[in-house]
């Protein structure tokens, strides 16, 4: 009611421009979505082409058929998918709970209690993010072969779990709105300090829990570079990403079997992201507070 | 006062039972405990590493063998030898690539922060490249940019001779566009969903101030949307800069390993200690990388605290609190 007498009120002028900016609001919200999903559409057309039908007919006509599954099938067999993906999960969760359990404990330590060396533990951790990680590799590499972790899966979990300020940052934000009232109450009950973290805490903890898991869980999960070069022996280890990259090998140019393996990988995520869409929106913004 | 006395007269009589108990251990106990896991991460995986790099970057060395001391040779030698300079010039391309980034994504978060019908959905299709695992992307575009495949198909039917269209990623003039069409293509979204939350964080009343005013939606844009989120859009234009220099999956994915002039500088780095052995001038090359981004932090410091004025207060600094005193005695 109150939009039509405003629609009403304005000038047909005014009106011709308002409905151009809409035509052109539109237009490149529609472009930029074609573009996001035309390469992964065309992957996915070209994944339920027969080795046949891929070789004749051009790469953007429709696939016979749709419910050809063979692809997806050879790849989960031949190309060792199925062990990857148990042993990227594995890996993700491992990962995910150390990081979110000493993330939230270290924040716990940093937030209640002051203490000789907690403004230095601060800084230690605020410095880190200064140092680009990538500009390290090399000399983690050398770390990690003197440690006798390179090859070894355990090495590349504890590599994975390494310094995460991110997940610290969002746990410390989190606990500046716990009130500490509730630890007192707790311990004039006759909680321990054990207790009142694990008891009292961490279940409040749920939502920046939840924003750590995915965020993490995400980039564990597509993590390919220290896959890569930590899990060289790729007869005991393959990742979901190292079995993805020696796919060139066993398929050459066989784009409709490449396909079928990127789509593979593709679907924990569009799963992921369809049912918490706003837990990554709100975990990312809250990830890029620190800067 | 009470303490020292209560703390030294029972002293003697204390069981390790009664002296684990006593509030001021217990709280000592749950510091280490807790704390001492990431702290041993942080220095095995930030401290060691970050100290070793500078000390080998004086080295002429491998993995295993120290060929011995060469002070700031590797130094001199990346910046005379033109390869580094090749590729850390390679950043520049990337550095393009991520400002229209930026730009598209500041562009499409203003669209979609206003009224939108589907905008979800716009959203969520826009952002989600950034979800996709690096290697499935190379072999995406891989397979988009092959000669006669889905690009070439596409310009096709817009009416381009698909003879006349040059080999995206084989052609040395062009193939490096291409493999900063691919990041733009996969960061942007994220870029953008964190533009949207900045802006969705301005008090609404102020548009429909706006509205009422009539303020048009340029209007808006400039006065309420864009003095509201300067800082985070610095901040992005800050990171792209050190994101371009630690560019690495496209061309390491697509081109296997930066074939035909796409190496940027830390695949140069990678393949200088991997496969050249040269660990002393790589962590050289490090070294040099950080100074860059170290410099580039300060700037964005000077930049928010001098020109934007902010930044420094809107991250408040927290004392850390103590609920512990006077309970612990109970």
């Amino acid at each position: 009611m109150d939009k039509k007498t405003k629609i009403e009120s304005l000038t047909p002028a005014e009106r011709i421009t308002r409905a151009l900016v809409a035509v052109v609001k539109y237009f490149s919200l529609l472009l930029a979505s074609f573009i996001a999903v035309l390469p992964i559409v065309s992957c996915l057309l070209v994944s339920f082409k027969t080795d046949e039908e891929y070789q004749l007919t051009p790469v953007m006509q429709l696939p016979e058929n749709f419910l050809n599954f063979d692809n997806f099938r050879r790849v989960w067999v031949d190309g060792d998918m199925g062990r990857a993906f148990a042993t990227s999960f594995f890996v993700v969760v491992v990962v995910v709970a150390f990081s979110v359990l000493v993330g939230s404990m270290l924040a716990y330590v940093l937030n209640r209690f002051a203490f000789p060396g907690n403004k230095l533990i601060r800084n230690l951790f605020l410095f880190a993010t200064l140092i680009p990680g990538i500009a390290m590799q090399v000399t983690i590499y050398q770390i990690m072969t003197s440690l006798g972790l390179v090859n070894s899966l355990l090495g590349y979990i504890i590599l994975q779990c390494g310094t995460d300020v991110i997940s610290i940052y969002i746990f410390l934000q989190f606990f500046e709105n716990l009130s500490v009232s509730l630890d007192e109450s707790a311990i004039l009950e006759g909680c321990t300090y054990f207790g009142v973290f694990f008891k009292i805490l961490f279940p409040l903890l749920r939502p920046a829990i939840v924003t750590v898991m995915i965020l993490k869980g995400i980039g564990v999960y597509n993590e390919y570079y220290s896959a890569n070069l930590y899990l060289q022996d790729k007869t005991r280890f393959v990742t979901v990403s190292t079995a993805l990259y020696t796919f060139t090998g066993p398929f050459g140019n066989a784009y409709n079997l490449i396909c079928a393996g990127v789509i593979l990988t593709l679907i924990p995520m569009l799963i992921i992201f369809i049912f918490c869409q706003n837990l990554i929106y709100s975990g990312l913004a809250a990830g890029s507070v620190k800067g | 006062m009470a303490q020292t006395l209560t703390a030294k007269a029972p002293k003697p009589k204390l069981s390790f039972r009664e002296w684990i108990s006593l509030p001021r251990v217990q709280k000592w106990f749950v510091i280490v405990t807790f704390a001492i896991v990431p702290l041993l991460l942080l220095l095995v995986f930030t401290y060691i590493p970050f100290g070793k790099m500078i000390e080998f970057s004086l080295y002429d060395r491998s993995y295993t063998k120290i060929r011995g001391f060469v002070g700031l040779k590797n130094y001199t030698r990346i910046f005379t030898r033109s390869d580094y300079f090749d590729a850390m010039f390679l950043s520049v391309y990337y550095m393009g690539g991520a400002l229209i980034q930026l730009a598209l994504a500041l562009y499409f978060a203003t669209l979609l922060s206003f009224k939108t019908r589907a905008g979800n959905l716009f959203k969520g299709t826009i952002f989600f490249p950034y979800l996709i695992n690096g290697i499935a992307i190379g072999f995406i575009f891989k397979f988009f940019y092959t000669r006669g495949f889905v690009l070439d198909t596409v310009l096709g039917f817009l009416g381009f001779n698909p003879e006349s269209l040059p080999y995206w990623l084989r052609d040395q003039s062009i193939n490096n566009y291409s493999l900063v069409a691919t990041s733009v293509w996969r960061y942007m979204g994220q870029n953008m969903v964190m533009f949207i939350g900045a802006i969705m964080s301005v008090d609404p009343t102020l548009y429909e101030a706006a509205e009422i005013d009539g303020a048009n939606r340029w209007k808006q844009f400039l006065y309420i949307i864009l003095p509201s989120i300067k800082t985070i859009v610095m901040l992005n234009v800050i990171l792209s800069i050190t994101g371009s220099l630690s560019a690495f999956e496209p061309p390491y994915v697509i081109m296997g390993g930066g074939a035909s002039g796409t190496a940027t500088y830390f695949i140069k780095m990678h393949q200088t200690a991997h496969i050249d052995q040269r660990v002393g001038t790589a962590c050289a090359m490090a070294v040099v990388l950080m100074i860059i981004i170290i410099i580039a932090t300060i700037l964005q410091k000077l930049f928010f605290r001098f020109v934007l004025k902010e930044g420094v207060d809107d991250v408040p600094e927290r004392s850390p609190k103590k609920p512990r005193k006077k309970l612990a005695r109970v």
